[in-house]
């Protein structure tokens, strides 16, 4: 194993947790080191000699510096240096080195290249100075002389020009052609139903911060501890960004708190920390404030237009889904927005058209189920208008067009366990004694309404490496580049691990977060635990064989007759399944054999030919209560039941955790979060949690969540999906369509904000039993 | 952070005194005090408030609450608000205080604010926030840049063409309705400001946020003996269910006589205006009417008379019309209680 990683912190369960089996709900083999805070993240890494750098944002959306006045700010004692670009050092020049492994099409932005503004708040200096303190004051007195020149952020204003994006963005797939003749079908439907749907603005807060701590060896040396949510994607652009050997950085992050999809691409503190560390040739932190978190990049503003088509029992004669949405004028971030709209649902006429608006803004960024939270929220809420104009229960529509099998292709699902979702979910709601009619049901002055969605994501797989060790003691320690940002990464394969081989689940150790361990992919999509969990099974397997082999081969041994499919692991060792009294610890073996310890690799590539005739995807039914008080549009969302069906649940407590928080967040994105642009200054106003509007515990009740039994090898070995965005889409439609069954009125806007909500007029009566 | 200096104070007179003392090199207005200092340090951050000195007013001896001789009760000013919001005779006398606090900001903020500091603390309109736009609340005479810009959380009435941010705080509107008046103290003296005239409208100098000298110290809040304890309630609407501040907000307070009509109202607004929105002549509406909606209706016309939104913030003329009707139809009902619903929920 690689030297450098002898201070990674990795986690190991508590003494006594004992065995475990894939699907227990095993505790966080972490959750100790993060609630005592012995969990460092990427700013608590100590340095020696370390300097500390400030980010200074542009104030202008657009335009070129024409200035520095820095006379005051290097007067401040303790700074050391401002970097700007004018001083910084050398950096590539080719828009390639640059592209980190999600970067999308186009030209990424480069921090500190050159003077050109693109977007408000970009970092257009950085104050380094020896305590954070006196770099922050000299920040604040950094002066910018600009040449403003006009800026456009307003994706509604620009609708007109938008253009086709550019599709080369890794897991992205531009709309299919259209299926059938959707405008004809939809003029011979007997029921039609249009609408436009938008959603603002959404940026992620993670609780952590962003930042990069460089430690500068003697050597030269760097070991970057990141927030990202990929090693080695930090890796690789730092290498390539400064023309430095990948020997000569090392980025880990053994822990990250939260990222959502923001840290998938290096974020600027990254190259902003290394410059400084590479011209003072010392140690350098920086931390950006959340306030610049807000220049980091959203999910972006999206406007849809959603028209369906159906017979009079409710089949679906046409979609035809439409999205515009914005990124910045130097990529095109592109997203699966409307594709759903072609899957989800059985028709045989379907047009889908996505396309971008270029706006004075930083690009747009994943976040959880980018592209899906917001497009099948449009689509859900379309067929919840349907089902009304049908007079139709929404789930019965549901059932009526249930997809049986992928219709571009004709390509049969891997797995699809929808139909069990809508039945589970549906019992443990209730839903059979919803009335049809809205504003059937009332609570004092509230009105209560039901609603259901739809939900679903991709099943994905990348491929991945890992390396096992297993010591005469019985400790076993997996490793891969894995990243765990609070999904529970290192819970789920330390299980995975510890079934595979019969051990305890605290002598397993699984090493993640240092970008020399063996290749794994970037953590998102939903992939993690299918990829990586697959390699950890696939090394496990090999260390299995290579243990029974050994065991066999023992003088005398009482496995000396037996085939491998004859032998389990449990219970600390290997025995024979019908005989089990009949049975070798770890320990015994290795010390029968005389090694100290024995090692594996293996390289899990996705079965691609077996994966490609199938369609692979994750799905989900949302069931949801609101109390809405119509005077004055205040919801409540009381209840939300989450069927979901995701393949083999590897870790159930944390898969439960991440569904029940995309719950949340998805009730979050129903009533709360939307950054405000003014547009008239280019730039986002309400960066900061006081004003940019997450859900608190106090907007949260009832939330139950359901694992639909589905085992998929065709996704993954180890029969699993993924977990990670399927629990949000379809949240925020249930919580919209519930709002409609209480109130009778449509909300089409994304936040549901009170004055969207509340009863027009000035006569709607406010006296209600109290 | 600037560079400032740091003055722990061990009475009123030594804090008022460090507002320009020792050497007197700092110019009156420059130092702050810090009680809770969860508005002040949160502006510093942001390099919104450069104050060239803290006074630290926590060792002050003006933490208690306790009865006046007329029957009322007397707020330190260094009392928390969760200490004041959950103390027995605020919560048995004045259950319009204990709600409004408790509607405020988050458990944790109320354990650290003080009773003074609610009273001072700054808006939370985005542009004072943030000193990349121009603000003329936080530089004087560079220009409103709310105005046109994003006002769904700005002011509809009293507003100027100057600033149309409001007073965030919960706490004021029920000190408001409660007619508190506001104990100062200063080198001069020490003298009593009824609520109405401690906050003020942003005018043309929408830098002061009340009529409060510079050398001046808050020392206690007085509420007069309780009249409304049976009859109140404070309904406040917001984007969520906590820590968020209000759209609108109604304090709402009633008198009844023994045939169930009103002898006495009260009745004030959060969220809409510069300071705690009350009309005397709103509340005259209701003397001596019994406790219904229609009047209840007449008493929000007049409240909210020459009330002008943003465009944006439109909305807010018809929620805080239904918010009075309702507070009051809440009020007359009886008092909600406990005041800690909203935890307990």
């Amino acid at each position: 194993m690689n030297e450098r990683i002898h201070d990674l912190q990795t986690p190991v369960a508590d003494a006594g947790t004992g065995f475990v089996r894939v699907g227990m709900p095993v505790s966080r083999v972490d959750g100790r080191a993060k609630v005592t805070g012995e969990a460092r993240y990427a700013a608590e890494h100590p340095a020696h000699d370390l300097a500390y750098g400030v980010v200074v944002g542009s104030t202008i959306a657009r335009g070129r510096i024409a200035g520095f006045r820095l006379r005051e700010a290097l007067a401040v004692p303790g700074v050391v240096e401002i970097i700007t670009h004018e001083n910084r050092p050398r950096m590539r020049s080719f828009d390639l080195f640059y592209k980190d492994m999600t970067a999308p099409a186009g030209a990424p932005f480069r921090p500190l290249y050159d003077g050109e503004i693109h977007f408000s708040g970009q970092p257009v200096a950085l104050v380094v100075a020896e305590t954070f303190e006196a770099a922050r004051y000299a920040a604040s007195l950094v002066a910018v002389d600009y040449l403003p020149q006009q800026h456009e952020t307003n994706l509604m204003s620009q609708l007109a020009r938008s253009h086709k994006p550019k599709p080369l963005k890794a897991g992205f797939s531009p709309p299919p052609d259209e299926r059938g003749d959707a405008e004809a079908a939809l003029l011979a439907a007997a029921v039609r139903i249009e609408a436009e749907y938008y959603s603002g603005v959404e940026h992620h807060n993670p609780l952590e911060l962003f930042a990069s701590t460089v430690i500068r060896g003697e050597d030269g040396h760097l070991t970057i501890y990141d927030k990202t949510q990929s090693s080695q994607n930090s890796r690789w652009y730092v290498s390539r960004v400064f023309g430095l050997g990948k020997d000569k950085v090392t980025v880990r992050n053994p822990y990250v708190g939260g990222a959502f999809g923001s840290g998938l691409r290096p974020q600027y503190q990254l190259p902003l920390a290394v410059m400084a560390a590479l011209q003072l040739r010392r140690s350098v932190r920086v931390v950006l404030t959340r306030q610049q978190m807000f220049s980091l990049g959203h999910r972006p503003e999206t406007l849809q237009r959603i028209r369906l088509g159906a017979d009079r029992d409710g089949r679906l004669r046409a979609i035809v889904h439409e999205a515009v949405a914005e990124t910045s004028c130097y990529e095109d971030y592109v997203e699966v927005v409307v594709n759903w709209s072609g899957q989800l649902y059985a028709c045989d006429n379907v047009k889908l058209i996505y396309r971008l608006v270029a706006l004075d803004q930083s690009s747009p960024m994943d976040m959880r189920a980018p592209g899906a939270a917001h497009g099948v929220h449009a689509l859900e809420v379309a067929m919840d208008e349907l089902a009304w104009a049908l007079r139709l229960d929404p789930l019965e529509l549901r059932l009526r067009n249930y997809a049986e099998q992928d219709q571009m292709k004709g390509l049969p699902f891997s797995s699809k366990a929808l139909r069990d979702c809508y039945e589970r979910g549906a019992r443990r709601f209730g839903w059979a004694r919803r009335p049809l009619a809205p504003r059937s049901m009332r609570e004092g002055s509230e009105l209560v309404g039901w609603g259901m969605a739809t939900g679903t994501w991709d099943a994905m797989q990348m491929f991945a490496r890992a390396g096992a060790v297993l010591h005469a003691d019985g400790r076993l320690v997996v490793s891969s580049a894995a990243t765990d940002i609070g999904t529970g990464t290192y819970t789920a394969m330390c299980t995975l691990a510890a079934d595979a081989l019969g051990l305890r689940l605290e002598q397993v150790m699984f090493q993640l977060g240092d970008s020399n361990l063996p290749v794994a992919p970037i953590e998102g999509g939903s992939s993690h635990v299918a990829t990586v969990g697959s390699a950890v099974a696939g090394v496990c397997a090999k260390l299995q064989k290579r243990l029974f082999r050994m065991a066999r081969r023992l003088h005398n041994s009482p496995f000396a007759k037996a085939r491998f499919d004859e032998v389990e692991f449990a219970g600390g060792g290997l025995r024979l399944r019908r005989q089990p009294s009949v049975a070798m610890s770890v320990e015994e073996v290795m010390a029968a054999a005389g090694e100290a310890a024995i090692e594996e690799k293996y390289l899990m590539l996705p079965k691609v030919l077996k994966q490609k005739k199938y369609l692979r995807a994750t799905h989900s039914a949302v069931f949801c209560e609101v109390k809405v008080d119509e005077a004055f549009g205040t919801v409540r969302v009381t209840r939300v039941v989450s069927a979901v069906a995701a393949g083999r649940i590897i870790s159930a407590k944390t898969a439960r955790s991440q569904v029940s928080g995309a719950v949340v967040w998805g009730i979050s994105q129903a009533l709360h979060e939307e950054t405000h642009a003014d547009h008239r200054l280019g730039r986002f106003m309400n960066h900061n949690l006081a004003e940019y509007h997450v859900t608190v515990n106090a907007d949260v009740r009832d939330i139950d969540v359901i694992f639909v039994d589905e085992d998929d090898r065709v996704v993954s070995a180890i029969g699993a999906k993924g977990v990670g965005e399927i629990g949000i889409v379809g949240v925020a439609a249930a919580v919209c369509n519930a709002i409609f069954h209480a109130t009778g009125r449509r909300v089409r806007s994304t936040p549901m904000t009170p004055e969207k909500v509340m009863a027009p007029g000035g006569d709607v009566s406010v006296s209600a039993a109290l | 952070m600037t560079p400032f200096a740091y003055h722990l104070a061990r009475d009123p007179a030594d804090a008022l005194a460090a507002l320009t003392a020792p050497g007197g090199n700092i110019p009156l207005g420059a130092a702050s005090f810090l009680a809770g200092g969860t508005n002040i340090l949160d502006l510093m951050k942001e390099n919104v408030a450069r104050p060239m000195r803290l006074v630290d007013l926590n060792q002050l001896a003006l933490a208690r609450i306790e009865e006046t001789p007329a029957g009322g009760l007397l707020l330190g000013a260094l009392a928390r608000n969760a200490d004041t919001a959950y103390h027995p005779l605020v919560r048995s006398r004045y259950p319009l205080l204990s709600a409004a606090i408790l509607a405020g900001a988050s458990p944790q903020i109320r354990n650290m604010a003080s009773n003074g500091g609610n009273l001072l603390q700054r808006t939370r309109c985005y542009y004072f926030y943030d000193t990349g736009t121009p603000c003329n609340k936080r530089s004087p005479g560079s220009g409103c840049t709310a105005l046109g810009g994003l006002t769904r959380l700005h002011a509809i009435l009293g507003a100027s063409e100057h600033c149309i941010a409001t007073h965030p705080s919960d706490m004021c509107v029920a000190l408001a309705a409660l007619e508190a008046v506001v104990h100062l103290r200063s080198a001069r003296g020490e003298r009593q400001l009824a609520f109405a005239d401690f906050h003020r409208l942003p005018g043309d100098t929408p830098q002061h946020d009340n009529t409060m000298a510079a050398d001046e110290l808050i020392t206690h809040i007085e509420l007069p003996p309780a009249r409304h304890a049976a009859h109140s309630a404070y309904l406040k609407l917001r984007d969520r269910a906590s820590y968020s501040f209000a759209l609108v907000s109604v304090a709402a307070a009633l008198a009844l006589d023994e045939g169930g009509r009103i002898a006495s109202a009260r009745l004030a607004l959060g969220g809409v205006a510069h300071k705690p929105w009350r009309q005397p002549e709103a509340e005259a509406v209701l003397q001596g009417k019994p406790a219904e909606p229609a009047h209840f209706a007449a008493a929000a016309a007049v409240l909210l008379a020459g009330a002008r939104g943003e465009g944006v913030n439109d909305f807010k003329i018809p929620m805080a019309r239904r918010a009075i009707v309702r507070a009051l139809e809440v009020a007359a009902a009886g008092t909600p209680g406990p005041a800690c619903r909203e935890e307990e929920r």
